[in-house]
Parts: structure tokens; sequence; C-alpha cells
């Protein structure tokens, strides 16, 4: 038996071991690879969500991605005054991660206080609306700057680390670290008894109403705690390329990091990673990989942007056909199996879609 | 007893890694060579980005395959001071998310020279700081806004097109010189594009000279309600600042409720073969005496069409030839001319002072206007009429210098060594 506290320190332990690994990555990486880990440590903040709100409470979001816009506006809009007005260093990003965090939060918790009352297709409708409306709703509210969209004012590197690391080496250093603080709590929330409640609802609301649980409550929690790491995410992202714009967060790339947490394995945060890594690397391997064949000019085109989105179709149905409990789990199972044997009676924690 | 000990082997074992991480790397960061980047013996490297796929392809991704035609031809000529040019394309459907992962992938992982002609106001605004902050030259990007005019914030960014101002300026003259006592109003997009443009328009006719402004926004397809409006307020000529294919909307929503004003569009949505692309075999009828503005050549006699036309036939697989072809085998043309003088072994740093020196003048039918504290590109622009299906130069220029317009000289160079710039 594990208690509590241990599976805590073992949680933290591992989330600590993660961040140090990526943090003296960036010192491996060149510019472009370092602005990519970046680009993944923010899109892992949304993907690392919404594996727990469909994977544990089965709440379906087809619009994650606006989350995720909601915490780059967030930002930007109370970073830039700040800038503005001669505040800078670490109390304006500090203001502005604020500011990400209200907006997503509050956005989280009206989609939260919806996905309580709505089932299935019906919320999944709901979030598909809201992410269709994005630029409507960008060119409809003049401080959100129509589709050309926002700047963020440039985060350099400080001072004292002049010379010692680069511009996207430090905005590597501020993505991995904000996804740390972003992703642990989930993963404590996962492990720990809101997990449980998660699954108990998932797998039978009256069941779990009879137990004493609010389906309500822990559904619309779900959503917040997905919500405030999404915005996370999306300040990140402002961070790393100054500016926030309705075109980033379409529904593809809602549909996207969908795919990516299927792929990567449901209700996993092993697996949430694994499907950010795929989200920013595939495209660019296809695109390095069209380029390099040699294609005539005109397939090429073609190719160009289409081609990411056929690979991603043909990864989703081999790996459910495949591995159903996502890539995580076809990897992982290795691991867990080598760590039973070295340790034994270690029990791993089992998410619903992993019977 | 033994689990401490694991914990503290563990922890060891930790910090180990996490010392190796962090050392082994610092010692690999040692000193580069400080060679211009894409700059090879044999080989010179630049890139854009481009909307080859997504709503505005239809319009625009046949200009970067122009640009490329004329680079190949200057290519088989033996290149620039030896070295050949090559030239990537990155597509960013105009998304301005994806401009900014394309251009750092082209500066970061190509290690490009220079960023050429990057297309489109709102994505490449989502480059401009990146670009300058890594001293990267951003020559001739291909937007009209003002916004790439400011050396002092951005010292490596060059305009080219005559911008809104320019155009919008040019057109209001002409309306005041030839249509006097007529009654002007605008439709522009509802952006940059179409608010810089209505300045440009009041800047000639003053600020009540304009007697209705409409805007359309590009996600709705539909300018009835707009077009209505305007009728109503009985306009006789309607300036519009739009994308070529909410031109051929206007003009044939107009004709569809019997609306016959006088166009006049900026350069961006008044190139008459692509427009005929959009309404068919109406065109010539619905577009007769339509007033357009241009910088470059496009005369059907004139010789850079006739030496860019054989161009397109030998290197781009005789692609349509309309206005785009002419842009992007111009900006080609621009930037060989400012390589040549930027001296046999480039710099990023030689290239912006051979622009800011003035002497890259380009093709256009005035000589582009770079200097020190100016890099907006064209400031004169011509008039073109549509008669009886050809788009032409009337022969009336103007030319914008601060808040003055003024008629100027039309003064195109002529074309020598086969349309690669000498020394």
């Amino acid at each position: 038996m594990t208690t509590d506290r241990q599976r805590t320190r073992a949680v933290l332990l591992r989330a600590a071991v993660c961040t140090l690994l990526a943090v003296g990555a960036t010192f491996v990486l060149d510019d472009y690879r370092n602005y990519q880990l970046a680009v993944v440590a923010a899109v892992f903040c949304a993907t690392a969500g919404l594996t727990l709100l469909v994977g544990l409470t089965g709440q379906l979001s087809l619009g994650h991605a606006v989350l995720m816009a909601a915490g780059g506006y967030g930002y930007a809009l109370t970073a830039t005054p700040a800038a503005d007005a001669g505040l800078g260093g670490p109390a304006r990003f500090a203001l502005g991660i604020a500011g990400a965090l209200v907006l997503a939060g509050a956005v989280g918790l009206l989609l939260g206080l919806a996905g309580a009352r709505l089932k299935g297709p019906y919320l999944a409708g709901l979030t598909l609306a809201l992410v269709i409306a994005l630029p409507a709703i960008t060119t409809q509210v003049p401080v959100l700057g129509g589709a050309a969209g926002v700047g963020a004012p440039f985060e350099g590197v400080p001072d004292g680390l002049r010379g010692v690391v680069g511009v996207e080496q430090w905005h590597a250093w501020i993505a991995v670290l904000v996804a740390a603080v972003a992703v642990t709590p989930l993963a404590l929330l996962r492990s720990g008894r809101a997990g449980l409640r998660m699954r108990a609802v998932h797998g039978d609301e009256t069941a779990a109403r009879l137990a004493g649980i609010s389906p309500a409550r822990v559904k619309t929690g779900a959503f917040v705690a997905g919500a405030l790491s999404a915005g996370l995410g999306g300040a990140v992202l402002a961070v790393v390329t100054q500016s926030v714009s309705p075109g980033a967060y379409d529904l593809a790339y809602s549909l996207l990091l969908l795919v990516a947490v299927v792929v990567g394995g449901l209700g996993s945060i092993g697996g949430a990673a694994v499907g950010a890594a795929l989200v920013v690397l595939v495209p660019w391997l296809i695109d390095t990989v069209v380029t390099g064949v040699g294609l005539p000019a005109d397939l090429e085109q073609r190719l160009a942007g289409n081609a990411a989105v056929l690979v991603f179709g043909a990864l989703l149905v081999a790996v459910t056909v495949v591995w159903p409990g996502g890539l995580s789990h076809a990897l992982g199972g290795r691991v867990s199996s080598l760590t039973h044997r070295l340790r034994p009676g270690r029990k791993v924690p089992r998410t619903l879609t992993e019977r | 007893m033994r689990t401490t000990t694991t914990r503290r082997t563990r922890a060891r074992a930790i910090a180990a890694l996490g010392a190796a991480a962090l050392v082994l790397p610092l010692a690999a960061c040692g000193g580069t060579d400080e060679a211009s980047p894409g700059v090879s013996a044999e080989t010179i490297t630049i890139g854009t980005h481009q909307p080859l796929s997504g709503p505005a392809a239809a319009g625009y991704s046949s200009i970067s395959a122009a640009t490329q035609a004329y680079f190949d031809h200057v290519n088989a000529q033996g290149g620039v001071h030896g070295r050949q040019i090559e030239y990537l394309v990155k597509n960013d459907g105009y998304n301005p998310a994806t401009t900014q992962t394309v251009v750092r992938e082209l500066v970061q992982q190509d290690e490009v020279f220079a960023i050429l002609n990057g297309l489109g106001t709102p994505t490449h605004s989502a480059v401009l700081d990146f670009l300058n902050q890594n001293e990267v030259p951003d020559l001739f990007v291909s937007s009209g806004s003002t916004a790439w005019n400011d050396p002092e914030e951005y010292p490596y960014t060059f305009g080219y097109n005559a911008d809104y101002h320019v155009e919008g300026s040019a057109l209001g003259q002409y309306a005041a010189d030839e249509h006097a006592d007529s009654s002007v109003c605008v439709l522009g997009q509802d952006d940059d594009y179409g608010e810089t443009f209505l300045e440009g328009v009041q800047i000639a006719l003053g600020e009540d000279g304009v007697t209705a402004t409409e805007t359309y926004d590009t996600s709705n397809q539909d300018v009835t309600a707009q077009i209505g409006a305007l009728q109503a307020a009985g306009c006789e000529v309607v300036m519009l600042a739009t994308v070529n294919g909410f031109t051929a909307l206007a003009v044939g929503t107009a004709a569809q409720m019997g609306f016959m004003p006088t166009w006049m569009a900026a350069s961006a949505g008044g190139d008459y073969p692509t427009l005929t692309g959009f309404l068919g075999e109406a065109a010539p009828q619905l577009l007769q005496g339509f007033v357009s503005v241009n910088y470059l050549p496009f005369s059907p006699d004139s010789d850079w069409v006739e030496l860019f036309t054989s161009i397109n036939e030998e290197y781009n697989d005789g692609a349509p030839f309309d206005g785009n072809t002419v842009f992007g085998m111009s900006v080609g043309y621009a930037f060989v001319e400012a390589l040549t003088r930027a001296g046999e072994d480039p710099t990023r740093e030689s290239l912006v002072e051979a622009l800011e020196s003035g002497e890259v003048t380009g093709n256009g039918i005035a000589p582009l206007a770079y200097s020190a504290d100016d890099h907006g590109g064209y400031d004169t622009v011509g008039i073109t009429t549509v008669v009886d299906g050809v788009q032409d130069f009337v022969g009336t220029t103007y030319r914008l210098d601060g808040d003055t317009v003024s008629t100027a000289e039309p003064s195109a160079p002529p074309v020598e060594g086969e349309g690669v710039p000498a020394e």
C-alpha cells in the first residue's frame, strides 16, 4: 500500500527530475530546437489538462484551443499595459501570468458549469461552437485586435545571465518552468482523491452521487483545472512568440490537441507529453521530408500544410487499432513491467481507459 | 534503513545527472566562426513566407514562383558575384502563428542570409520584432502597410510596395483632377489596409472630402449591405481598398443592383488579369473604365514585360502572366541589385548599407526611395485604366512627399544585360 504522502512525493520527484532534464536539455539544443522545446512545453500544459478532462471525467472538449487563446490574450492584455507603464522583469511577467489565469479560469468556469449540465455531444457541440466563433469574437471586440491579434512584450534574457544563455534558451526555461507549475498540480489531482472522484463520476454518476460525490462539482472542477493549465500554455506561447492571434487557435488546432491526447494515451500525463511533442514535431518533420525529397513544386505546394493533417489522421487510426491505450501505454508498458520486476508489490495507478 | 540508502543513492544519481546536463553543453557552447549566415563560396540562401494554401493562396501564391523563376534566370547567367541564389519558400497559410514558426525555421535552422518579400500585413507583423532583434535583413515586405517604414525602430526592415497612403492619395488626387464635383466614397477592408488607404484619400481630398465609407470583413463573402449603402449615399466614384476577390465581388454585386459608379482600386485589388479570373467573360464589360494604380512596368509594350514574359515561359512553365508575375520578378530584380551593390563578400550590414545608400533603384516607373531615414519603397505611382479589356497607364503619375501630392514624371530604367543588374 502506498500512502497519500508517498504518492505525492513520487509525483513531485518525477516532476523535479523531468524539469531538470528539460532545462539541462536546453544547453544541448540549438536555437530552433529550443524554440520547439518551448512550444512543446506550452502545448503540454494544454494536453495535460485535456487528457484529464476527457480521460478521467469523460467530458469531450473540442474547443480546448480557445482556453489557450484566453490565456494568451489574458497575458498580452495585462503585460502590454504593464510594459507601457514602464514595468519590467519578473513583476510584469507575474502580472501577465495572473491575467492569463484569470481570463482562462473564467472561460473554463463558464464551460465547466455548462459541462456539468450538458452531456456528450451537447458539450462537444458547445465547445465546437466556441472555437469556431473565436475569430468573430476577436474581430468584434476592439481590444483583441481582429485577425492580426495583439502583441505581447518581449522578455529578454536578464542581465545576470546574458552571454550565458540565449534568448530562445531563456524562453525555453520559462516555458519548462511554467509547464512544471501547470502540470504538477494536475498530476497530483490525478493520483489523489480528486482523481478517484473523477473516475467515479465517469464510471457511474448515480453511484458516485450515492457515495456522496457531487458530479457537477467534480466536472466543473476538472474543467477549471484544465482551463488554468491550458491558459498557462497560451501565456507561454504569447511570451515565446510575442503575439496572440485567433489564427493560432483554430478548429484544426483544437482537434490536433484532442488527437494528441488520444494518440499519447487518454488519461495519462506522460501520454499528454508525448502528444504535445507530436503536435510540434510531426508537421516540422513532414515539411523537412517534403522539401528534402525534391518533389515537383506544385505537388510540394499542395502537400504543405495538408500532409500533417493526413499523417495525424493515419496515426490516430493506427494507434487506436494497435495500442488502444495510446503510445504512452505501449512504451510505458515495457518500462512498468521492468520496474515491476525490480520492485514487486508496487501498484501502478490505472485509468478507466486502461481497462 | 534500506529505503534511506536507496533514496540517497537516487538523490545522488539525480544530482550527478543534473550537473552533467548543466555542465557538459556549456563546454560545447564555445566560439563559432562569424561568417555571414547563408553565404557560402557557391551559394547565397534567402527565404520567404508566403500563403501557398488557405484563403489568400488563390490571389498571391504565384508571386514566389515568379521570383524563383527570375532567380533561375539570374543563376543561369552565373548568379551574383559567382554565387547561385537559393530561395526557400515556406508556406504560412496566411496565418500569423504559422508565420512565426516558419520564419524561425528559416532564420535559426536554415540560417538564411535575409528574408525577402514576406507576404501580408498581419502575418509579417508577427515576425517584425523577431527579425530585427536577430538583425536579419527583412527586405521588400509584400504589403502596403506604412508599418515597415520605421528605420529607428526596425533598422533591418524595408518596405517595397507603394504604401496605402501613397496609393490612396494618388487616387484621391486623380478623382479631384478628373472627376471634380463627383461624390467620392470608400469601401475598405476592416483592418490596417482599409484605414490607411482612407487616410491617404483624405490627404488628397481633405477630412470631409469623402461622402461615405463602408468596410467589409474577409470572413463574410457578402457585400450587398455595403454596396446598397454606397448606392443610397449617391456615390459617383467608389474607391476600393480591397483584395482582388473582394474587388470582383463588389463590382459584380453593384452591377446586379444596377449601380455603376466609377471604380478606383488600390493596386492590391486592381490587377485586371486576376479580376478576369474571378469575373469571367463579363469582365471587359464590368471593368470598362476601371481605374487603379501601379508602380511597376505593366504596359503591354514595355521591354520589362517582354523580358519577364520570356523568363516566365522558360523558367515558370508558362504560368499565367499577371500583375503577380511582374511583382515577383521585380522584387527579385531589386534584390539582385541590392546584393550586387553589397560587395564581393556580402554581409547583412553591407546589404542594409547598400539599400540605405539609395543606389538600389529597382525597375519601377520611378526609383525606389530608400535612404538612411526612409525605408518605405515606392513613393510614386501611375494611374492605370482598363480600356476594351486592356489595362495600361494613362500617363498620369503622382508622388506623395509628406502630406503633399504632386504630379511626377515616370522614368522606368531601360532593360540592360538580359535583365540582370550590373555593378
